[in-house]
């Protein structure tokens, strides 16, 4: 194996967006020589795209917020299925998070006092969003990079190399994960311009590769989001959370057809954009459930009284969390009542002056005007819903992020727990924060614990076998195209296991996914090793494939409908399986093994924000018995 | 609403390479990303460009399109005609790695020789009060993308390489801008904007507003200022005094070592 390079680390993060960056950052803040592997050029990750801001009970607009408060609202959003411990340390740690950006040199936009502003989101009981403009997630990214950079220049200083501690690998690709008895030893992977492999000897690997939109075909992420990080985690042994709960985001563009799923930020409403319907209908107020109904106001009046009165009346529908929002908008259009090119209406034309537009959603009329030819001022938007997110991941530690395989560690999206069955808006920013700042804290402990001589060592077997599979589709002079595969792959789970779900077409699904998977092996890309995108391509079909039959094989066990998971079979959600968590493991023979888990039950004090008579709705009497007031609640039923 | 457009695309690496034709269907609504996807889907599998999330908020597609510099998803085909025969060429200014493909590592270089955000040490976080008026113009820059479109058109250094070590470029100059505009900021990067980044080599042509698919005015608003503050600073009499009596410390904050 002359031709590797070998680079020796403490710590290895997988993926440069928010979280990966925040997890090294910390990671080098505790003294470890950390290396950021970068699928895409350094400050171009998918967290660009994040839009309308992020979470965090600073309670700067509004005073009565506090953690306890964001935390109820992230259980709620999540339909209880969270892991409270997550959800817990989420919000109690999001201010302190933000502030310490705004320190490295993020510029959110401001309030009257000169504080950092908070908008109104989806959930999310006040306005809590610190955000800028519509691109929040540049802003963030950006100055994530930006404190890499500010670290390397002190280490220039101090050891007289910018890159002696931390170092950003860009358009390098990891392809799999090296665990030597049991252990994560490092990671292989590819260089994207010379097309050269490389390993990375780590005791410590950080997941941070985001989601896996990009096995769907209407979709709001971007060409990196392939589910490599939670392949690379099922290959090397870790387990899959919750893989069912993918959210379809309830507001993207459906025209023109080549923008179909682009995200049209929630900010939209909750700057005061409503959903109509053709016949003009703001028809939200019909599709408010049971369990969010004292919180939504019921009549147009109240709800447009709540945006400069929210203390006196109740939130617009509009802003309920998105599976609810994206699923009333499927009905309305199966119902008829869709817009010219399948979607619904979102107006904000008529409901604020074009100069407030502006300055709160720059990114958004700007998409409309040049993609579409639609001024966001002066007419409705046409949207509907497209794959955004997957709630499920990695099982992990909540306090360090660590995976069940020692030395692995996982954060942000490609993690799973922290938003249940359904990420509320702007949780996911804050997210990326909390988690990077620990799972990179947890990284960096594990090293330390680790002693020097205890250090794992790659093996040249296992490196043989790597490299063996990474070239494979380089050396199949005839084969499948992986562009072709890739194409069908969407439209199956687009179609088959998308926003509304039956058990028939999931098996269906199942069963092409095998097909592919057979095909997938014969998969050949034309051309040299040098930036050969049909090569990358044809090595990010593996993890889409297993992360595709994962998603299916547990949509097709879960029995009820819940967050982002629907039922057209089971409509209805069920105490019972909200004790159940889903698990997805790789069996030796490299297929996915499905098996079910009980869901830690809730610390008391943490029960105890919430109203009996709200927990009741979601959890069995069983669980509900001994705490203080259900029975008063039962006689008040 | 469908046709076959014309395109060529140029084809290579750093040693050589060539303009390949191509027919490509084109359908209502696309841009030229999709219109090369679609070459690459069916026709040449290992074309190489670089994108990332096709909405024009990564900046990573950036290209020469019929000679202009231009975001390939941000790009529609409506607005050239059925008949125009589309030439796409990587960015000129960097070295080509493979076809539409460039090495644009000098900007990260240039990025990490500007002095990092310097706030006060006694503000803690959390206590940062500034105004939205006074961010503004921050912000208005904060909405780089880091295409580098910019970079590629300044002909400071797309005419000339040898200008590469002495001229940071319009990105990066509107950098050093942003954070002497910064309201928290305490550094003072006047003089090495003139004297290690090359301002006075911008002879505002605004090609690099120009070519902005965020629309900064790059030109207006962060290089011209810079200059006015970076003479002010220079033609300061007061501070010409203090340094002459020598009461005045030298306060401006040094370039950064790069890797040597």
């Amino acid at each position: 194996m002359s031709e590797n390079d070998r680079y020796s680390y403490d710590v290895v993060v997988v993926g440069a967006g928010g979280s990966g960056l925040r997890a090294a950052i910390e990671a080098r803040l505790n003294g470890k020589k950390t290396a950021i592997i970068s699928k895409s050029l350094f400050g171009k990750a998918h967290t660009v795209m994040a839009e309308g801001g992020c979470a965090a009970a600073m309670g700067n607009v509004n005073p009565n917020d506090n953690w306890q408060v964001h935390y109820r609202d992230t259980m709620r959003g999540g339909k209880f299925l969270n892991n409270w411990r997550m959800a817990e340390l989420h919000a109690k740690e999001a201010p302190d998070r933000v502030w310490e950006l705004e320190a490295w040199g993020a510029v959110f936009d401001r309030t009257k006092d000169g504080k950092i502003s908070q908008r109104n989101f989806g959930g999310h009981e006040y306005p809590r969003l610190a955000h800028v403009g519509d691109r929040t997630g540049l802003e963030m990214i950006r100055s994530l990079q930006q404190k890499v950079v500010a670290m390397q220049q002190a280490d220039a200083v101090e050891f007289g190399d910018p890159e002696a501690m931390i170092k950003v690998f860009a358009e390098t690709t990891i392809t799999d994960l090296m665990v030597e008895e049991g252990r994560i030893a490092g990671a292989f992977g590819y260089f994207r311009d010379t097309g050269r492999f490389v390993l990375f000897e780590a005791p410590a690997v950080v997941l941070a590769t985001g989601g896996i939109g990009k096995t769907y075909k209407v979709t709001s992420n971007s060409w990196e989001y392939t589910g490599d990080g939670h392949a690379l985690a099922l290959r090397a042994g870790a387990k899959l959370l919750n893989m069912e709960f993918v959210q379809l985001h309830p507001t993207g563009m459906v025209w023109p057809p080549s923008v179909r799923g682009l995200l049209v930020t929630e900010s939209v409403r909750g700057d005061g954009g409503v959903l109509r319907n053709s016949e003009g209908k703001r028809f939200m107020f019909d599709y408010v459930p049971d369990v969010f109904r004292a919180q939504y106001a019921e009549t147009e009046e109240e709800a447009d009284r709540w945006y400069d009165d929210p203390d006196h009346n109740r939130r617009p529908p509009e802003l309920l969390p998105r599976d609810e929002v994206a699923r009333s908008i499927n009905s309305e259009v199966k119902a008829g009542r869709g817009s010219p090119h399948g979607g619904i209406f979102l107006d904000i034309a008529s409901r604020r002056p074009a100069d407030y537009i502006l300055q709160r959603l720059p990114s958004m009329y700007h998409q409309f005007k040049e993609l579409a030819d639609v001024d966001i001022t002066k007419e409705p938007m046409e949207i509907g819903p497209t794959c955004h997110y997957v709630m499920g991941g990695v099982e992990v530690d909540p306090d360090t992020g660590a995976a069940s395989v020692p030395g692995l560690f996982a954060v942000g999206e490609v993690s799973g727990g922290m938003h249940g069955s359904n990420r509320l808006g702007g949780n996911s920013l804050s997210d990326l924060l909390v988690f990077g700042r620990r799972s990179g804290l947890g990284a960096a402990e594990y090293v330390s614990a680790l002693p020097e001589s205890d250090r794992p060592s790659v093996s040249e077997a296992a490196l043989d076998a790597a490299a063996a599979v990474a070239v494979a589709p380089l050396e199949r002079a005839e084969g499948e195209n992986p562009y072709a595969i890739h194409g069908e792959l969407q439209v199956i789970m687009n179609d088959l296991v998308g926003l509304i779900r039956r058990e028939s077409e999931m098996k269906t699904a199942l069963v092409e996914l095998d097909k592919l998977r057979a095909r997938e092996a014969q998969v050949s890309a034309p051309g040299g090793r040098a930036y050969n995108p049909g090569w990358h391509l044809a090595l990010d079909l593996r993890n889409m494939l297993v992360v595709a039959e994962c998603v299916a094989q547990a949509a097709l066990e879960r029995q009820e409908s819940r967050g982002g998971h629907t039922r057209d079979d089971y409509p209805g959600m069920s105490p019972e399986w909200r004790k159940i968590n889903l698990i997805c493991s790789a069996t030796a023979q490299g297929t996915v093994s499905l098996t079910r888990q009980p869901n830690p039950p809730m610390r008391t004090d943490l029960l105890e924000l919430f109203d009996v008579s709200e927990l009741k709705k979601y959890m069995t009497e069983e669980e509900l018995a001994g705490l203080p007031g259900a029975d008063a609640a039962e006689e008040k039923h | 609403m469908s046709y076959k457009a014309a395109l060529r695309v140029w084809r290579g690496d750093a040693g050589a390479g060539e303009l390949a034709d191509y027919q490509v269907e084109v359908n209502e609504g696309e841009v030229v990303l999709d219109v090369l996807h679609r070459l690459q889907a069916t026709q040449a599998s290992d074309l190489a460009i670089r994108w990332n999330c096709k909405a024009g908020k990564c900046g990573s597609c950036s290209m020469e399109i019929n000679g202009r510099p231009r975001l390939a998803c941000m790009t529609r085909m409506s607005v050239f005609t059925p008949e125009e025969t589309l030439t796409i060429t990587p960015m000129r200014t960097f070295p080509v790695i493979r076809d539409l493909v460039t090495d644009v590592s000098f900007n990260y270089a240039k990025a990490r020789e500007i002095p990092s955000f310097t706030p006060d040490p006694s503000v803690k976080p959390g206590e940062f009060r500034m105004q939205q008026v006074d961010v503004n113009r921050s912000q208005e820059f904060r909405k780089c993308i880091e295409c580098f479109l910019c970079q590629n058109t300044c002909h400071v250094i797309r005419d000339h390489t040898e200008n590469e070590h002495a001229f940071a470029g319009p990105r990066f100059l509107m950098r050093v801008a942003e954070l002497e505009m910064h309201p928290a900021d305490t550094a003072d990067r006047r003089e090495i904007a003139q004297d290690d980044f090359g301002l006075g080599y911008c002879n505002i042509t605004k090609c690099c507003t120009e070519v902005c698919p965020e629309h900064i005015k790059i030109t207006d608003n962060a290089l011209i200022p810079m200059k006015e503050r970076v003479v002010g600073r220079k033609y300061d009499p007061l501070v010409w005094l203090g340094d002459k009596i020598g009461r005045r410390t030298h306060k401006d904050t040094p370039k950064v070592p790069g890797k040597p």
